[in-house]
């Protein structure tokens, strides 16, 4: 193969492999920076694939597949903001339950409603997102590494991955430029001072859950309905825990998490891609090495070898207005 | 008062509001079960009979018990230094090979006596090896100890895939997995336990392990409540600045605090890895470790409680199981959807109906008072 053909490849497949964890991360972002920790990114990820994937096969429309990814992914949401902000329960526990329901319910209803083993039926491609070729793509796949990354990375990806990169700035523009996100921010360091200046902590932190659900249901349906052509049982696969690496990894700030879950990718794309190749002087590296190496890396991060991540203070706690 | 002060009766505390959160769990699950044309009483009449209706299922209730009395014991302990170890699913995984390690070297050459306190040993190090770096950086390194033991299970998965995969694998068989163990790598079975209540295990794994989680249990109480490095922990874990003022050294005792956790955590391997399997197999824990998070939530962080809440979810594993197999329509993952609704109840949503039993026993008192 032509080393122009596997750079494009290459870099093509390590944006596929970056959309879920990219939706993912920034979902845990707002989560995380109101203050409530998401284990449960994993689950909302798996369960909106599901939903997405329902919907979609009944109603022949991917927009409404959509749709359904989001609504399920807010319900497990709202579960999880209402055990850790208006019951003050553990925040881990319940996103590691809200991770068990999601790979249990999925697969059971899978099977009832359809019995291929908790798979959902193929799609349609009318029922998918499916590639948009942009104008003068197959022209420009002719003209050198310019044109073959035009055609083969820019354009040729469904609308999702489009969404995903205009999502980056929208979400730093809200934490950053938005009175709503100078309280977001406020509310994960100091939820007391918050309450103090007379804004509702509860409030807040509902809807940085909600908006967490929101963004979850873009990856779980980007699994379902763009990437694949149907739902199977645990899709998601750890890419939930992944983006939260990542998220880690970005030290909570979304133009960082975009460039940490594109890094993430490309291992993926490349230990695809090395997958019985040697390397020079090392030799073959096994696959499980370049699996384990975002795990590996975030934990180096958090060791402070390099930099250091400060997770949002109040992150964990439930907050007890003083009576 | 406000409501989360109120004392309450230790019984309604410890049993009622426990047995509350699991009856709803159950609710719902009956309601999916319903939901899925199915008749959520059959159901759970399948599951408690797969479970406890014979002395197999009981054989295989106790099996499961075994993993999640280890891994709730190893949650448990690690809770009370004020440390959420998320990572006994790797702990235990790791522990496995230190387990497979001994069992492979002594297998052929002594019985099995001689290979047990090896391979407890074995695994319990090799457990505690892989908490000991996450240990380490939350204690020196300020690391979150709940984010690093996450990334841990994943490091561990990959290690042990590796292992299996490239390195443990005997040459030209399939499947990525040790040799199975000679007699001398096997721990025998309970039959004559099961004899004593007139009952056969008939092919259920409850081996020696399930005795050792007993006598874990009572270690684990003594050490927690009757010796000084117990005190530390429980100090630590009510406060962190009062126990620092106190003299209580704060990286030794989280360091040993998470040993002794991956250490109870990597022995569950005994109960799989040499009790049933008599190999080490890809993913064995089969996320026994976190349910180990809901077993010590539910039982209170006290032995006891884990000893009985491990048997509750031993119950949901085997009835499962059988049930699964009396209704095809209920695939085995509807018990991890259980599970899932079981810890969301039982461990985020554990004070859920705490106002509505103040409301009704302060009551009570007062008019007990009048």
């Amino acid at each position: 193969m032509h080393t122009v053909d596997i750079i494009v490849g290459m870099l093509g497949s390590t944006i596929r492999l970056s959309i879920p964890l990219i939706f993912t991360a920034l979902a845990g972002l707002f989560s995380e920076r109101s203050g409530i920790f998401d284990i449960g990114l994993e689950g909302k990820m798996l369960a909106s694939a599901f939903a997405s994937a329902v919907v979609a096969y009944y109603t022949g429309s991917p927009w409404l597949g959509l749709t359904g990814g989001i609504l399920v992914s807010i319900l497990f949401s709202l579960v999880h903001g209402y055990a850790s902000i208006t019951a003050r329960g553990n925040q881990i526990v319940s996103g590691v339950a809200l991770n068990f329901v999601a790979a249990g319910l999925t697969v059971v209803l899978g099977n009832a409603w359809f019995r291929q083993g908790g798979r959902t039926p193929q799609l349609a491609n009318t029922a998918r997102f499916t590639e948009i070729e942009f104008p003068g793509a197959e022209a420009a796949r002719e003209m050198g590494f310019l044109g073959k990354f035009y055609a083969d990375v820019i354009s040729g990806q469904n609308i999702l991955v489009y969404l995903a990169f205009i999502t980056v700035p929208i979400v730093w523009w809200v934490v950053y430029k938005t009175r709503f996100g100078l309280r977001l921010r406020a509310v994960g360091e100091n939820p007391g001072a918050v309450d103090t200046a007379g804004i509702s902590v509860v409030w807040l932190r509902y809807r940085a859950v909600i908006i967490a659900g929101f963004l979850c249901g873009f990856s779980g349906t980007y699994l379902a309905i763009a990437q694949s052509a149907s739902f199977i049982n645990n899709m998601s696969a750890g890419k939930g825990y992944i983006a939260l690496a990542a998220l880690i990894f970005a030290k909570w700030k979304p133009v960082p998490v975009m460039f940490a879950c594109l890094l993430f990718g490309f291992l993926g794309a490349f230990s695809n891609f090395m997958q019985g190749k040697s390397m020079p002087l090392i030799g073959e590296v096994p696959v499980q090495f370049y699996q384990a190496l975002p795990y590996i890396l975030t934990c180096v991060l958090l060791a402070g070898f390099i930099g250091t991540a400060r997770p949002p203070k109040a992150g964990g706690i439930p907050y007890t207005k003083e009576r | 008062m406000s409501a989360a002060n109120t004392p309450l009766p230790g019984w309604v505390t410890f049993f009622l509001m426990p047995l509350l959160n699991l009856v709803t769990a159950l609710v719902i699950s009956g309601l999916v079960i319903w939901l899925i044309g199915q008749n959520p009483f059959e159901a759970l009449g399948y599951l408690l009979n797969g479970a406890l209706g014979n002395g197999m299922g009981v054989g295989f209730t106790l099996y499961y018990a075994t993993n999640f009395i280890f891994t709730g014991l190893s949650v448990a302990m690690a809770y009370h230094a004020g440390l959420f170890n998320i990572g006994s699913e790797g702990q235990a995984y790791v522990g496995g090979l230190g387990c497979a390690l001994v069992a492979l070297a002594l297998d052929q050459y002594v019985p099995w006596y001689v290979t047990m306190p090896f391979a407890i040993l074995g695994a319990g190090i090799f457990g505690a090896a892989w908490a000991f770096i996450p240990a380490w950086l939350q204690a020196r390194r300020g690391s979150h100890i709940v984010i690093t033991t996450i990334m841990f299970n994943f490091i561990g998965a990959a290690l042990m895939v590796y292992l299996l995969v490239h390195v443990l694998k005997p040459a030209g068989a399939m499947s990525p997995e040790t040799r199975g163990f000679g007699p001398g790598g096997q721990l025998p079975n309970l039959d004559w336990l099961m004899a004593m209540f007139g009952s056969r295990l008939g092919p259920a794994p409850l081996n020696v392990s399930f005795i050792i989680s007993l006598v874990m249990c009572v270690a684990v109480w003594f050490l927690i409540w009757r010796t000084k490095f117990g005190y530390s922990v429980r100090a630590l874990g009510m406060s962190k600045s009062a126990a620092t003022y106190a003299g209580i050294p704060y990286a030794r005792t989280v360091i040993v605090t998470m040993l002794l956790s991956g250490g109870l955590a990597g022995m569950m391997a005994l109960n799989v890895v040499m009790g049933s399997a008599d190999r080490l197999q890809v993913e064995f824990v089969g996320g026994a470790g976190f349910v180990g998070i809901a077993v010590s939530l539910m039982g209170r962080n006290h032995p006891l409680g884990i000893l009985l809440a491990a048997i509750l979810f031993g119950i949901l594993y085997q009835g499962g199981a059988q049930l699964s197999f009396m209704m095809p329509q209920i695939t085995r993952d509807m018990i991890v959807m259980i599970q899932g609704l079981v810890i969301l109840f039982a461990g985020a949503l554990e004070f859920l109906y705490r106002p509505a039993l103040v409301r009704v026993f302060s009551r009570r008192q007062m008019l007990a008072e009048a």
